[in-house]
């Protein structure tokens, strides 16, 4: 069964038609191209498929393209601006913090979210707030710096 | 893609309730993060589902004239976990709230699917049986308000009878009212795992006796169980050292805890003692009693 759904993506306006079998992140990554949306475990457990909804980090694997139906998604390839590297982007190579670069994309979906609340986060949060997302390379302590980085001033 | 033949999407209750009537073959939907993980796995086949996400107003935490909580089923554990009154009347469900997953779960995952789930080492189910929550479940014959209690049938199956939908968890005045609740969940990782054992822990101590105790023991038998044992036991004793260790003993006999790849019987055992007796330990602590007025 097919349904058509508007929604915004990275800024963009789009109307489609899609499953009701698939997931956002069959959707963003087949039929919008933006593969830099990763697809690891495909079962909520990693992270890789993490974007915004309305500003809110959610895996893209387990919620379904017709859920964004009149919501504003936000992918990695959404958050440069004229060709310059967000500031969470450009802390996470500066630290070191990107080894295969997998895990990267969601990581810096959900940091994006924790700068865009405008709280401040204890070092307890952080770890907390980054808890979702799987790092097979780094062993997570330049991710937690390149975080805490993106979160300093 | 998920092996998903139709979905509904009503936008009130009673719109739903109604659907689920004519058709009781429709699988209820909340967040997703149960029924898609089975329709992936191919537990879960050509289902036709019935979405509670766009009715309103069911996923809200409300405070009532009376002092009654009122837990929307649809409510999400991110919201749980930073809810004013939850923080402020039933902290032990923030701290349940908060033990799982990982943070996009939480803003996903709902309450209302966790308990309806039925699974062993749910992370709401220990805290929600301390505080005698009550749900209230709806179908098109009427209302239905149970104990949780009573909800729990075994592994991965609780009593929801054709067509009905888990609107509300009520949590009444009496059963939070000076009490004070402590949540330990035991799991081999600190996020993003499940519990290898759970205990929940809600009482009043008042000059140093237990004035009231309840201990709920997750992955411990096959359904959330509450420790009457130890609860009879514990009423009206000082909150000594010594009352604590034999209430952690006797937290043993309401438990029937398995061997598993996460853990084995022995050691459950052993954790539901230990962890029994951490967890009244902190409530005496925040209640006011000894271990207060050393620090
Ligand atoms: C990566 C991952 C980690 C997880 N970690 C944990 C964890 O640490 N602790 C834990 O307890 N759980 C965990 N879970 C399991 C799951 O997230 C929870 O059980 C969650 O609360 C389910 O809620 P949901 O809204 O997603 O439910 P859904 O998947 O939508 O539904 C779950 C079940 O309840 C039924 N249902 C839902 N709402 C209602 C209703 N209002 N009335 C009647 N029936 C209803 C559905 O038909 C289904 O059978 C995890 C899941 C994933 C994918
Ligand atoms: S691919 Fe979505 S969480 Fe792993
Ligand atoms: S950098 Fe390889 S998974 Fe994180």
């Amino acid at each position: 069964m097919m349904k058509k759904i508007n929604l915004n993506v990275n800024d963009k306006h789009y109307a489609i038609e899609v499953d009701i079998k698939e997931s956002l992140l069959d959707v963003l990554r087949d039929r919008l191209h933006l593969t830099g949306v990763k697809q690891g475990c495909s079962v909520g457990e990693c992270g890789a498929c993490t974007v915004l909804i309305d500003g809110t980090p959610y895996n893209s694997c387990i919620y379904l393209a017709m859920w964004a139906d009149g919501k504003k998604i936000t992918t990695i390839e959404g958050i440069e601006k004229d060709g310059q590297l967000s500031k969470v982007q450009q802390a996470f190579v500066d630290e070191g913090a990107i080894q295969c670069g997998y895990c990267t994309p969601g990581l810096v979906m959900t940091t994006t979210a924790l700068v865009e609340s405008g709280k401040k986060y204890s070092d307890e949060e952080i770890k907390r707030e980054i808890s979702g997302h799987f790092c097979r390379c780094t062993g997570y302590q330049k991710i937690f710096n390149a975080v805490k980085k993106s979160l300093d001033e | 893609m998920f092996s998903i033949n139709h979905i509904l999407e009503p936008k009130t209750l009673k719109e739903a309730i109604l659907y689920y009537d004519e058709n009781p073959k429709l699988k209820v939907i909340a967040g997703g993060t149960d029924v898609l993980i089975h329709l992936h796995h191919g537990k879960l086949e050509d289902v036709e589902l019935l979405s509670l996400r766009k009715i309103n107003h069911l996923d809200e935490v409300k405070l009532q004239e009376d002092g009654t909580i009122v837990i929307g089923a649809m409510t999400t554990f991110s919201t749980l976990f930073r809810d004013k009154i939850i923080n402020q009347y039933i902290s032990i469900l923030a701290e349940a709230s908060v033990s799982m997953g990982g943070p996009q779960i939480r803003n996903i995952a709902t309450i209302g699917g966790n308990i309806c789930n039925g699974a062993v080492s749910a992370d709401s189910a220990p805290s929600l049986f301390t505080l005698n929550a009550i749900l209230r479940l709806e179908s098109k014959k009427g209302v239905r308000m149970i104990p949780i209690q009573d909800f729990y049938e075994g592994p991965g199956k609780v009593k929801l009878l054709q067509g009905e939908i888990l609107t509300h968890i009520l949590i009444t005045e009496d059963n939070y009212h000076e009490m004070k609740g402590k949540y330990i969940k035991f799991s081999n990782r600190k996020a993003m795992d499940i519990a290898m054992l759970s205990v929940a822990v809600t009482g009043q101590v008042e000059d140093e006796v237990f004035k009231d105790l309840r201990i709920a023991l997750g992955v411990s038998a096959p359904v959330p169980v509450r420790c009457s044992k130890a609860e009879d036991y514990a009423v009206g004793k000082e909150c000594s050292e010594e009352t604590i260790k034999k209430i952690g003993e006797l937290a043993l006999s309401n438990a029937r805890p398995r061997n598993s790849w996460r853990g084995s019987k022995p050691y459950r055992q052993h954790l539901i003692n230990v962890l029994t007796q951490r967890a009244i330990k902190e409530i005496v602590f925040k209640g006011g009693g000894k271990d207060d007025e050393k620090n």
